[in-house]
């Protein structure tokens, strides 16, 4: 085995398992808590992708860019929340998948008219594009390293939040029992907004670290909407941590299966056969758990201890 | 055990008059030289079949199907690979499109309807997207870019749907006949059991129905007949390709179902008619239209629940 491309595969999959994780983790929590399907917060990536290449363009720094462009999101979600989510907590799913798809399509149209149809490149600092050495003599980008840090980082704060402070104690409860904690006197609606308004910065920062590697473009949040529901459905939906445990599976599979899944095959298979199968079966397989949990294990495969 | 006949009412009436209006929509566009209109017509009558058959799951069994382009893919590919090797025959082509659409169904529904609520809303998502990446990724069928079809499938011996009046009036004729199998269906024994289980699926087991079997017997009649309608679309378009498949389609299709009035049989008809000339009409005014439109999505949603029937008969309650 080819430890240098195994470790420079398990680094794609853990950076991609923890920008899913970003994404992921607002929308378990307004899944779990609110029982809310939203669609658009895929929206929320790309509003942060081009919120921030824009500032960083007037600002000249990728920093400053996104250290303002995080609280921009914030706010967006915020508004998103206030003017359109609020009025559909009571309906049933069917109405939030048909709505926040009407807000998929007015957030892209209106990418699209503010900044035009074509994408937008964000520069790597210089100081972050740097190849880092691996074993096996294969080079990995830095600035991807500093994403995976982030993530993490991201994570442990918000499991630090969610367990060790009193917001993180009212979100836990408001997703085991909504009505309960109302009567208790929590103004519920006040919560939703935050947690709304949490997730939505969230998957904009998300978007802010992915658009210097790919680009801020139009409709970029809607196919990874899709794989965070993949994320939230097999690690369990409402709690963080399963988000977590969800995206880093999610992540590994799909990065592994598509790099590993040939080999794999041809020891069952011909070359000709496993080549074609090959990359049919590697996008395929994150859907295929997903399948798999919701039929065999619909609480997901890391449900949280309590409920 | 038939229901009572019941008193055609205000959205009978509206259906009947829309389908006579495109049953007459070739003679208009032929006298008026308005080609693109018979065109138009041609796309909302197809889709107006795949939207009749998730209402058959969606509106009267209470199945959302977040994933049921998945089947008008299947049904356009079951005409495209075929035509790929110059084998045109509609008597292969369309059992294949409808059979494969129906084995799908059986395979993916046996696993779905062991879910509910929001996890059949994802798994059904979920096995779409296999379908979706599938044809992605093989590329000898043209993986993203799609097949194009350069001729039609031959009905050879019954009639010619290279010509578009033809193949306007065979769409036209499915549609009619899939409008009148879902009214048959939902008046017979069977539906009612589906519709019983869609309101209390508990107490329809406890009286003694096997509703698991009853269900999966309801998504595959489902699945079949949008692969039908899959197959009409690959034939019209001359060309098939993932795109038919992307989530975003499915999410259409359900729009479509739910603004024309979940669970009325003419319900989608109103829908796919209201969706497309909305299209049609906003796209002229501008190129961001789909802004005019996701606004008017989220105004129905919130203003208007029970789609375009449910108006008709709040309208009729008031008069």
């Amino acid at each position: 085995m080819d430890w240098g491309l195994f470790s420079a595969q398990f680094l794609n999959g853990l950076q991609l398992g923890v920008l899913l994780f970003l994404v992921a983790a607002g929308l378990t929590l307004v899944f779990g808590i609110m029982d809310f399907i939203n669609l658009a917060h895929g929206s929320f990536i790309m509003v942060g992708a081009f919120v921030c290449a824009t500032l960083a363009q007037v600002t000249g720094s990728f920093i400053i860019a996104l250290l303002l462009a995080v609280p921009a999101t914030f706010i967006v979600g915020l508004i998103t929340e206030r003017i359109v989510i609020r009025n559909l907590y009571v309906r049933d799913h069917l109405d939030h998948v048909l709505a926040t798809y009407g807000l998929i399509l007015i957030f892209n149209t209106a990418t699209q008219l503010i900044w035009g149809p074509e994408g937008m490149v964000i520069p790597i600092p210089r100081w972050l594009d740097q190849p880092v050495d691996l074993v096996g003599g294969m080079q990995f980008p830095s600035y991807r390293i500093v994403i995976i840090a982030v993530g993490l980082i991201l994570a442990v704060g918000l499991y630090g939040v969610v367990n060790h402070t009193r917001l993180g104690m009212l979100i836990r409860a408001g997703a085991s029992n909504r009505e309960m904690v109302n009567a208790m006197g929590v103004d519920i609606n006040k919560l939703f907004t935050i947690v709304f308004a949490l997730g939505a910065a969230m998957a904009g920062l998300a978007g802010m670290l992915i658009a210097p590697i790919s680009e801020a473009s139009i409709g970029m949040g809607d196919q990874m909407i899709i794989t965070a529901f993949v994320v939230i459905v097999i690690g369990g939906i409402g709690s963080i941590k399963a988000a977590f445990f969800g995206a880093m599976t999610v992540g590994m599979i799909d990065t592994l299966g598509r790099s590993y899944i040939d080999g794999i095959l041809k020891l069952v298979m011909t070359g000709q056969n496993a080549e074609t199968a090959a990359p049919a079966l590697s996008s395929m397989l994150i859907y295929i758990l997903m399948a798999v949990v919701l039929a065999l294990r619909p609480q997901g495969l890391f449900p949280p201890k309590l409920s | 055990m038939t229901a009572p006949r019941a008193r055609p009412t205000a959205i009978t009436w509206a259906g009947l008059t829309v389908l006579a209006l495109l049953a007459v929509v070739p003679i208009w566009t032929e006298w008026a030289d308005a080609l693109f209109y018979r065109d138009l017509a041609t796309r909302l009558i197809i889709l107006a079949i795949a939207a009749v058959s998730l209402n058959l799951i969606l509106g009267f069994g209470g199945m959302v199907s977040f994933g049921h382009a998945a089947f008008l893919g299947i049904g356009a590919y079951a005409v495209g690979i075929p035509a790929y090797y110059e084998e045109y025959s509609a008597y292969l082509q369309f059992p294949l499109a409808i059979g494969l659409s129906a084995l799908f169904a059986l395979v993916t529904g046996a696993i779905s309807l062991r879910t509910r609520g929001v996890n059949f809303i994802m798994i059904t998502m979920a096995f779409a997207q296999m379908v979706f990446f599938a044809f992605v990724s093989i590329e000898e069928y043209g993986g993203d870019d799609g097949l194009v079809i350069d001729v039609r499938s031959e009905f050879s011996g019954l009639f010619d749907i290279e010509d578009h009046v033809i193949f306007y009036y065979v769409c036209f004729a499915v549609l009619v006949a899939s409008i009148y199998l879902v009214h048959r269906i939902t008046r017979s024994r069977f539906g009612m059991v589906i519709e019983g289980a869609k309101l209390n699926e508990r107490r329809m087991r406890a009286v003694g129905y096997p509703i698991y079997r009853y269900k999966l017997v309801c998504y595959v009649i489902s699945g079949a007949l949008c692969g039908l309608a899959g197959a009409l679309l690959g034939n019209y378009e001359f060309f098939v390709s993932p795109s038919n498949i992307e989530w975003t389609k499915s999410g259409e299709l359900i729009f479509m179902v739910v603004a024309g009035g979940t669970g009325h049989l003419f319900g989608p008809l109103f829908g796919v008619v209201s969706f497309l000339l909305i299209e049609e009409g906003l796209s002229r005014i501008t190129i961001y239209w789909q802004i005019l439109f996701g606004g008017l999505l989220v105004a129905f949603v919130l203003f208007a629940p029970g789609g375009i029937a449910g108006m008709l008969q709040r309208g009729e309650r008031n008069s």
